[in-house]
């Protein structure tokens, strides 16, 4: 049989960090059949120095491989407009000189997503980035390696919900990682949370989580490794508004923040126990962790998630690198270190593309996938409709996949109007695919499900799509909690990302009737993910097989529902 | 009010959906006029100088009912030179004036910590008097947010 792999054709090898020249003219397929994509290819590496880092992060529960449409929009504000990671689709290829119809243009990019996933297939997979770590491992000697898990791990799969997070602890612990740090691992609360960490048998690090009734660390800060003859601090930084973002009654006794002072004593402390290198493993966000360097001293290299940017080489920030190592198991990050007289002298870095049909799936991983997926499996491969157009989410304002949440849930609850958070996990169908339980999982996997039906005022309305543009778009990094805008169903608006809160969104508007949205007027609302506690209603996985097996095959028309206004 | 079926069936957890913005809309809160009057008698005719203060707030409030913060004053605390008083305001809460704390030169350390609770985006301020007249003041704005919708 010939497998894909086999197929799989490729640009020049030294392309995958400095851009590539297959796809250019002609059929892609014709061009890929002139040269060959290997997992060497992949691996192909500049080693340096005494250290690797390798960094997986964000993976939201997906053990097997996926399609993942990254964003047309991601707009950047104040200091950080129009530099990565607030460059997409072509901006992005031409920042980086990445040719268009390359593997890395399919990776980094949206632009013809449909044609290069079907030439190029999915990325990610568990099985093939343990491949890629134990290859690593074994060329530069596990005593120089250090492979650090971002968080965002156990949550965003059916199995992941049905195992609570089981699943995924159980593969990774095959990866042996030396330490992790979390968000949406709280999402399974407090108890569960420590259950695991006592068993997983590598640190859970937070630097900025405290208990409210005596303010002291939750969470070991700190581990120290000591790897190719050097001393290295690995600080880990779980995202400060987790009880905020997600429901507080969840981790009703911990409290987090950015806490930067807290950062820089525990960086001061590091460099006073010896450290030669200092190590943030953060899921701050790019932005966040981009202002972080310029406030803390003494941190070399902040490995950094959260807001899924997958930026192909690291970035520096006075003497800090910055490497964001995407999501959804894409891709495995990579930085080696040179180090002489307790200084970084010297670094390479990458964001390796897991090409699934590239690389050989690890044995020993492909099993424990099969085993923990066994019990579920059939039921997670259960069709429950077809796709006739693309499905995606990520995107500043809407994605497909969204606007079908918020169709569903306007006529599976009878409302007006209907919002959707903007969560920024959720993997992409092609068209013409099955929509399976895996799939509707991917969008809609969590513990606080229950889709809400209430009236919301006019003013009411506004001042939440205020409140969360604001996360999004406030100057001040410090201020963003991650995430996109909140989608909307049932009604048009027009947001301004660069005015200030309380200016940045105007003419709302009721598409049903075509009537402005009225400050004082009562509307039908539905809505999930509430961050309350004892909220009402069917949760949105169950709420979403109906609605998708009702109409049997989905198309996603266009969403015109938000014009962006002066950017 | 005629009862309709929409409304039939309207859930009974608006409030806790909105339990921020209750405490956020057709709030009375200090008037810029009272902080000023509040620092100006609190200060004893000193101008009121920057640094020395440093106040440690939230970013974003967790729960605005119940938001930490600490003030530390740099000073060697001596008879001669020390911290005499710490004023918090917050001034978008109706009652601006939130606590004072008094130190002495036995204090050691002029550093405080509370819990305050503010009804919606303010400014936290913290202003010391020392034992030689000068005031010194810190501000930080504490975002009070409806939380959610994070991914």
């Amino acid at each position: 049989m010939v497998s894909r792999r086999e197929f799989l054709q490729f640009g020049a090898v030294a392309g995958l960090t400095a851009g590539l020249s297959a796809g250019s003219g002609g059929s892609l397929t014709r061009a890929l059949a002139q040269q060959k994509l290997s997992q060497d290819d992949l691996l192909r590496f500049d080693s340096k120095g005494q250290i690797t880092l390798l960094h997986l992060t964000d993976i939201h529960g997906q053990l097997n491989p996926v399609y993942f449409r990254p964003p047309d929009t991601n707009i950047g504000v104040g200091n950080f407009e129009g530099i990565p990671p607030h460059l997409v689709g072509e901006e992005f290829l031409s920042h980086f000189d990445i040719e268009a119809g390359t593997p890395l243009a399919y990776a980094h990019t949206m632009v013809d997503y449909v044609n290069l996933a079907r030439s190029y297939g999915k990325l990610g997979g568990l099985d093939r980035t343990a491949t890629l770590v134990k290859a690593i491992r074994a060329e530069r000697g596990e005593d120089k390696v250090l492979f650090l898990d971002g968080g965002d791990t156990w949550q965003g799969s059916y199995t992941s919900l049905k195992t609570n997070g089981q699943d995924m602890v159980d593969c990774m612990k095959l990866l042996k990682p030396d330490a992790m740090v979390g968000h949406w691992e709280f999402t399974f609360g407090a108890d569960r949370v420590l259950e695991i960490v006592e068993d997983m048998g590598y640190p859970f690090l937070a630097s900025n989580i405290f208990d409210n009734e005596w303010d002291e660390p939750v969470f070991e800060s700190t581990a120290y490794f000591e790897k190719g003859g050097v001393k290295i601090a690995v600080i880990g930084q779980a995202m400060p508004y987790t009880p905020i973002a997600n429901p507080r009654w969840m981790i009703p006794d911990w409290s987090f923040g950015i806490r930067p002072e807290v950062l820089q004593t525990n960086v001061d402390k590091a460099r006073d126990e010896g450290a030669e290198v200092v190590v943030l493993l953060s899921h701050d966000g790019f932005d966040v962790d981009q202002k972080l360097a310029t406030v803390v001293n003494g941190i070399d290299v902040i490995l950094t998630g959260h807001t899924h940017d997958a930026v192909p080489r690291a970035i520096e920030i006075n003497d800090t690198l910055l490497l964001s190592s995407g999501s959804h198991g894409k891709y495995l990050g990579r930085i080696d270190l040179e180090v002489s007289g307790g200084k970084v002298t010297g670094f390479s870095s990458n964001l390796i593309p897991i090409f699934a049909d590239v690389i050989e799936p690890d044995a020993e991983m492909a099993a424990k996938i099969a085993e923990v997926r066994a019990p579920y499996e059939s039921e997670a491969t259960r069709v429950i409709g077809k796709s006739e157009g693309l499905l995606y989410r990520r995107g500043n304002f809407n994605g497909s996949w969204d606007d079908l949440i918020c169709q569903g849930i306007l006529t599976e609850r009878d409302t007006e109007i209907s919002l959707s958070p903007g969560f920024r996990w959720g993997t992409t169908l092609l068209p013409g695919q099955d929509i399976t339980i895996d799939d509707l999982y991917t969008q809609t996997s969590m513990n606080y499900p229950s889709v809400y039906r209430l009236e919301f005022t006019g003013q009411q309305l506004k001042d939440i799509l205020e409140d969360v543009c604001d996360n999004l778009f406030n100057k001040d990094p410090f201020f963003q909690q991650g995430g996109d805008m909140v989608r909307v169903g049932g009604m048009s608006y027009t947001c301004a990302p660069k005015q200030d809160i309380g200016s940045r969104i105007s003419d709302m508007m009721l598409l049903k009737t075509g009537e402005p949205i009225e400050a004082g007027k009562s509307y039908v609302v539905g809505g999930w993910a509430s961050i309350n506690e004892n909220v009402e209603g069917p949760a949105i996985y169950d709420l979403m097989e109906t609605h998708i097996s009702n109409l049997g095959t989905v198309s996603a028309p266009e969403n015109r529902a938000v014009k962006v206004v002066g950017i | 009010m005629k009862i309709t079926r929409r409304k039939a069936m309207a859930l009974g957890t608006a409030g806790a959906l909105f339990a921020v913005f209750g405490s956020r809309i057709n709030r009375a809160h200090a008037s810029a006029e009272e902080i000023d009057a509040a620092l100006k008698a609190f200060a004893e005719g000193a101008e009121i100088g920057e640094g020395q203060v440093s106040l440690t707030t939230p970013e974003i409030a967790e729960n605005g009912n119940t938001v930490p913060i600490s003030v530390e004053v740099d000073s060697p605390m001596t008879e001669d030179n020390h911290v005499k008083s710490v004023m918090v305001l917050a001034d978008g809460n109706p009652n601006p004036e939130v606590i004072t704390f008094n130190f002495t030169a036995a204090s050691g350390v002029a550093t405080a910590k509370t819990r305050i609770r503010l009804a919606k985006t303010q400014n936290v301020i913290a202003v010391a008097k020392m034992s030689d007249g000068s005031v010194h003041m810190a501000k930080n704005q504490v975002k009070v947010t409806i939380g959610g919708c994070g991914g």
